[in-house]
């Protein structure tokens, strides 16, 4: 059984040692999804797997044999913007860019997560449905370094778009 | 070296030691800058205005391609081994197994590598980009901890993984300097920055400071760091006949391709260095051995390659910034005013290379004294070269100088900000020159009362729960450089659009945005008329993003090629045109056309003259005019930072809860990017403050955490939200009236935490990080 990248079937790689991250930018060029560590501390290749997010270069890609991944490619068609891509560029939520095809798929993922009533390290209250303040929002995203320093503009970013149904 | 090296080397200090003489005394009219930049004046415009970054979307979709996204034909993958001693010689490399295993197309050594000349070390000349005066992999030397001694070259990144894996190495170890203490016994020696001594001394500090009545002398320490761009340094590399086109993550792309030529004995023509997107730079994203490297095992294999250095190769691979070891000492007269200033100490760098971190540079415009003593000296170490990090200098001088005179302030009783205006200098207190734009006293009273810096209390007097809260505050300061070697081309079409290109980069500061609109500004041009081109070494001109300087290199060329396009277009325009007769000073741009200055209905429009002409375009390159307005006037950006800090009673771990900056930068070009220039300069602040240290092993001169889990940098839960306001006046003296905004940011954050921190408990550090052991006391 193939996987499915953003709809469209893909073969598994002959060699098993091949990372989902290494297949996605290698072996389909699909490079918008980045490789900053490659040892899962960056956050950089963060990918969505049926709507989770996950870090693609600790995933090897036979594991992912008949599952559906979307990347930064899959958010919008031709010209057309995800909201929150344009929200990105309304923020200034990136400078060099290179973090932020990962940030935009971790973002769609937390709030899917938040949504869902997975509590993170700051949720004071777990009996109570997730609010995303400003504080949960860092602490949720905190897995996706920026080094050029736009967290601010990534954090307005969120709190606009795929958080705002949940914001507190 | 020859006599006659020896009488050009005298000629030429005779021309600079007598131009350093007398372009202070020139009249400002003679200086670049000394009539004002006519787009100062121009309030109306694109200048000013906030404009989304331009490839915005590109970037947002991940469709802007970075230098390891070239795809070639044919290309092979490269993996790096690394020696794991710090001096010595290869005894033994078995790559036998390395060269049988599957895929691999070639194992590189210092036994088969192409002979290659060494690079031309950053300084000794105007287009030397080479990290150190070393060979790279022509012998068995090991010269640093780290230091690749193999390239396996494969068809797939896995198999070359693997085979790099297999490589066997023995070595014969030699002495080596490992430990700072080791160094500094071994004797400093004075250091010297850019060919200038690092070395100020007026009046008799020592005595000043001895008779003084009041005083601080600490010493205060900073450590290694690395720059930690998200993207690795990559290059995908191609020999094409027998020119070579690297496709790099640059910010120096002309000097990279004029150092890489001269390596492999090649006309500059002959190489091709393009870098149209970098995933973060900060000083590092300049000539190291991997793209050397990639291209000499591209050559061997008859194959293009794509390095991409791992996280653990950044760091193996690409220098951070030193440590450094400061005294600050200050004598003061009861009411505040500085008698003595000595800001004194040591540094590291390599036998192979000259990069002293210079901590001293802000503080020779930073305060008035009554006598300096500002040196800097150096000890060699065994280790990688260090390089540039952003704000080299200031960023950890500026947490010295300033914690010291947050001490200074507090033994006296005086706020530390008046303190500060107390001693603000009238003329640059060093060099003697006249302030281009100095506006640092506007930017602290507009700071301190956004920041509501009246609340702020007596150390350990505020407490929230188990928080005890503090504020601090901190001067920051980063010069204003414009480096001689920038061009731009402007080629102009019937259509009445422009093409503008410089050998820039854009690193994420925004300058392919705020280049297309001071270029749209100055043609009399809609923003959208405008295409910009840069990142690329086939352009012209060679300008370096470093020093803050790109905005005003690019902003003098493309002023010398708008002058040139002028005189051009009235040429072409003839007898028959509404200009006839007028010389290029009469003449400016306005709305799609030239005009003149005093008459604007005498004017005829791009397209008018060119179709008259009957030319479908017009190209001019220039290049800026020497930057000697450098020695005419003392030109500086300034800060005022204001940081509030928690700290928690019981664990001492630190939050930085609230920052303000407070930026005299010129006139600000694009607010949204700027805006995001200064966060992004202060957050780094932050780690350099709370977090950020290259653990370096002294007992054998390894780097100990080379991976993002271990080196911390600031994540999201970090970071507060950031105000920033600015000063907004024009330096009447650079293009556009504005400065640089890239480093300014980082510079006095370290302090501005370290003194709220102080604040809140009463416990000063002075050894960066401050990491919640050194609270525990």
């Amino acid at each position: 059984m193939p996987i499915l990248v953003n709809g469209s079937a893909v073969a598994l790689p002959n060699d098993p040692r091949v990372s989902l991250l290494d297949l996605l930018r290698e072996g389909l060029h699909l490079s918008g999804t980045k490789k900053g560590c490659n040892q899962g501390a960056c956050g950089a290749c963060t990918v969505l797997v049926d709507g989770e997010r996950i870090l693609s270069c600790l995933a090897l890609a036979v594991q992912y044999e008949g599952r559906s991944v979307t990347t930064i490619e899959g958010l919008s068609d031709g010209d057309g913007l995800h909201p929150l891509q344009q929200a990105f560029i309304d923020h200034d939520g990136f400078q060099c860019g290179y973090c932020t095809p990962g940030q935009i798929c971790s973002a769609i993922g937390m709030a899917a997560e938040a949504k869902r009533g997975v509590p993170s390290h700051v949720s004071a209250d777990l009996s109570t449905d997730v609010r995303l303040t400003r504080e949960e929002l860092q602490e949720r995203m905190s897995g996706n370094l920026c080094r050029c320093g736009a967290h601010n503009g990534i954090i307005d970013a969120i709190r606009d778009t795929v958080a705002a149904e949940l914001a507190a | 070296m020859s006599i006659l090296d020896t009488a050009r080397e005298a000629a030429q200090g005779l021309v600079q030691g007598a131009m350093a003489k007398l372009v202070p005394l020139a009249p400002d009219s003679w200086i670049p800058g000394g009539v004002p930049d006519p787009l100062i004046a121009r309030k109306h415009g694109l200048i000013g205005t906030s404009v989304s970054r331009l490839d915005g979307a590109l970037k947002v979709k991940g469709a802007a391609r970075f230098a390891a996204e070239f795809a070639l034909d044919d290309m092979v993958y490269a993996a790096l081994a690394f020696a794991t001693i710090p001096r010595g010689r290869i005894a033994t490399l078995d790559v036998a197994a390395a060269e049988a295993a599957s895929g691999v197309v070639v194992v590189m050594t210092h036994r088969n590598a192409p002979r290659m000349k060494q690079p031309a070390v950053f300084g000794s000349s105007p287009t030397a980009a080479g990290p150190a005066d070393l060979p790279i992999m022509q012998d068995d030397r090991i010269h640093w901890n780290g230091q690749p001694i193999a390239v396996v070259l494969a068809g797939t990144q896995e198999q070359a993984d693997h085979a790099v894996s297999l490589i066997v190495t023995t070595y014969d170890v030699e002495e080596s300097v490992t430990s700072f203490a080791a160094a500094k016994e071994k004797g400093a020696a004075p250091a010297s920055f850019m060919g200038q001594p690092l070395l100020n001394e007026i009046g008799d500090a020592d005595a000043m400071l001895a008779a003084a009545p009041h005083k601080v002398d600490q010493v205060y320490r900073t450590p290694r760091h690395n720059h930690n761009a998200i993207e690795p340094h990559a290059a995908t590399i191609a020999w094409v006949g027998g020119d070579l086109v690297v496709h790099d993550a640059s910010q120096l792309v002309s000097m990279e391709a004029a150092t890489i030529a001269g390596v492999f004995d090649l006309k500059v023509e002959q190489v091709r260095v393009t870098s149209p997107y970098v995933g973060g730079g900060f000083g590092g994203k300049c000539l190291w051995d991997h793209q050397i490297l990639g291209a000499a095992a591209a050559k061997l294999a008859g194959r293009p390659v794509r390095i991409v250095l791992t996280r653990e190769g950044v760091y193996r691979g690409v220098g951070g910034r030193t440590l450094t070891e400061q005294r600050v000492a200050i004598g003061a007269a009861a009411g505040g005013h500085f008698q003595a200033l000595i800001h004194a100490g040591t540094t590291a760098t390599t036998p192979h290379n000259n990069m002293p971190e210079p901590f001293i540079l802000g503080t020779r415009a930073g305060y008035a004294a009554d006598s300096f003593k500002l040196s800097v000296d150096v000890v060699r170490m065994n280790m990688l070269a260090n390089t540039f990090m952003r704000a080299p200098g200031e960023s950890v001088g500026t947490f010295a100088l300033e914690s010291a005179i947050d001490e200074l302030a507090a033994d006296l009783g005086i706020d530390p900000i008046e303190l500060r205006i107390r001693n603000e200098p009238e003329v640059d207190p060093t060099s003697g020159l006249p302030f281009s734009s100095r506006h640092i006293v506007e930017a602290w009273r507009a700071g301190a009362a956004k920041f509501g810096w009246d609340k702020r209390g007596l150390p350990g007097a505020r407490r929230e729960g188990e928080w005890l809260i503090g504020m601090g505050c901190a001067t920051g300061t980063y010069p204003y450089y414009r480096m001689p070697g920038a061009a731009a081309r402007i080629t102009l079409d019937r259509a009445g659009t422009a093409l503008v290109e410089v050998a820039a980069h854009e690193m994420g500061m925004g300058t392919s945005t705020t280049t297309t609109m001071v270029a749209a500004e100055r043609l009399g041009l809609p923003l959208e008329a405008v295409e910009v081109r840069y990142g690329d070494s086939i352009i012209p001109g060679a300008i370096l993003a470093g020093g803050s300087q790109q905005t005003a290199a690019i902003g003098a060329a493309v002023i010398a090629a708008h002058n040139a396009l002028v005189a051009e277009l009235l040429k072409l325009a003839g007898n028959d045109s509404p200009l006839a007769g007028l010389s290029p000073d009469e003449v400016g741009s306005e709305d799609g056309g030239l005009a003149k200055l005093d008459d604007p209905a005498r004017r005829e429009s791009y397209a008018s003259i060119l179709h008259r002409a009957q030319r479908d375009h017009v190209s001019v390159s220039a290049e800026g005019s020497p930057p000697l307005e450098l020695m005419h006037w003392s030109m500086h950006s300034h800060s005022a930072i204001f940081c509030e800090a928690r700290v928690n009673a019981v664990t001492r771990e630190v939050r930085v809860s609230r920052f303000l900056g407070s930026f005299d930068c010129g006139r600000i070009l694009n607010p949204k990017t700027a805006r995001s220039q200064f966060r992004g300069g202060m957050i780094m602040g932050l780690g350099l403050a709370l977090m950020e240290e290259t653990e370096f092993d002294e007992r054998n001169g390894r780097i100990m955490n080379p991976s993002l889990a271990e080196y911390h940098v600031p994540v999201h839960l970090d970071v507060p939200e950031i105000d920033v306001i600015w000063t907004d006046i024009a330096d009447p003296h650079t293009p556009m009236g504005a400065h640089g905004v890239g480093e300014i940011g980082i510079t006095g954050v370290a302090a501005a935490v370290a003194n709220a921190v102080y604040n809140a408990t009463g416990t000063r550090v002075r050894d960066l990080p401050i990491t919640l052991d050194k609270l525990l006391v």
